[in-house]
């Protein structure tokens, strides 16, 4: 698990967008580095990661090396009804792991 | 092994190097052939398609960047940016649902030195937009 900040609206108008930060706590070990003893660090990066509303699709993005530590992302949502957006991301390692926030719609 | 035996194997080519040589950065034409490949065809025009980055870049580790295109949602099909002068060049490729309130993603992103990036934009109906910044950066992201 790792710690994710997000930065979601608790309440939206119906069909306007609206903006959503997150901010992932993760290296992002890129695969290009040495340690001390000329050995090549291991890649770990988060390569994908996906938003829903309500399960349809938002966004989907392939994460590459060039994305810096601790990612960031912000992006625009738009809603019809209340309902849970959920972002999901995997890494390397296989991890998954979701956050949700509950958006209502007037 | 003895000194005489590796001289003569070395003049064979028995023994390889134990690292492979390879280039630190990836090269524009490295980039040309991966943006040829996407585009599958079509002609690249520039426009439609924004690249926000500083043209000063301070530190390379993590430099804003925003990419928006001038299109309702539906139309783009995907946004991929390169950069020409990273190691690895492919920077990040994002494809938008239904629920997209705009075809536009900021992020933070790692350059390893001072370079063009590319952003593309390819649209649902076939057709390529590109958009390109030169900057020049002053503390690279630390490769080593």
């Amino acid at each position: 698990m790792v710690r994710v900040l997000t930065n979601v609206p608790k309440q939206a108008k119906r069909g306007e967008p609206f903006d959503v930060k997150l901010l992932i706590s993760h290296p992002m070990e890129s695969g290009q580095r040495r340690d001390a003893m000329g050995a090549t660090i291991p890649r770990s990066i988060i390569n994908s990661f996906v938003c829903t509303y309500n399960g349809q699709e938002v966004l989907r993005a392939d994460l590459f090396p060039a994305i810096a530590a601790n990612p960031f992302f912000s992006f625009a949502v738009v809603a019809q009804e209340s309902g849970m957006l959920a972002m999901t991301f995997t890494d390397d390692n296989g991890i998954v792991q979701t956050e949700t926030v509950s958006v209502a719609v007037e | 092994m003895q000194r005489r035996r590796f001289l003569i194997l070395s003049g064979t080519g028995l023994v390889v190097p134990l690292a492979p040589v390879r280039p630190v950065h990836a090269t524009p034409a490295d980039v040309a052939a991966l943006i040829v490949e996407l585009a599958a065809g079509a002609e690249l025009r520039d426009g439609r398609v924004k690249l926000d980055l500083p043209v000063m870049v301070e530190n390379g580790n993590s430099v804003g960047m925003t990419v928006s295109v001038d299109a309702p949602v539906a139309d783009v099909q995907s946004i991929d940016v390169f950069a020409e002068g990273n190691p690895l060049p492919h920077v990040l490729r994002v494809r938008f649902g239904p629920n997209a309130g705009a075809p536009r993603i900021a992020t933070r992103i790692r350059l390893a030195t001072s370079q063009t990036v590319i952003a593309i934009a390819k649209m649902a109906d076939g057709t390529c937009w590109c958009d390109s910044v030169d900057l020049l950066v002053t503390l690279a992201a630390c490769i080593d």
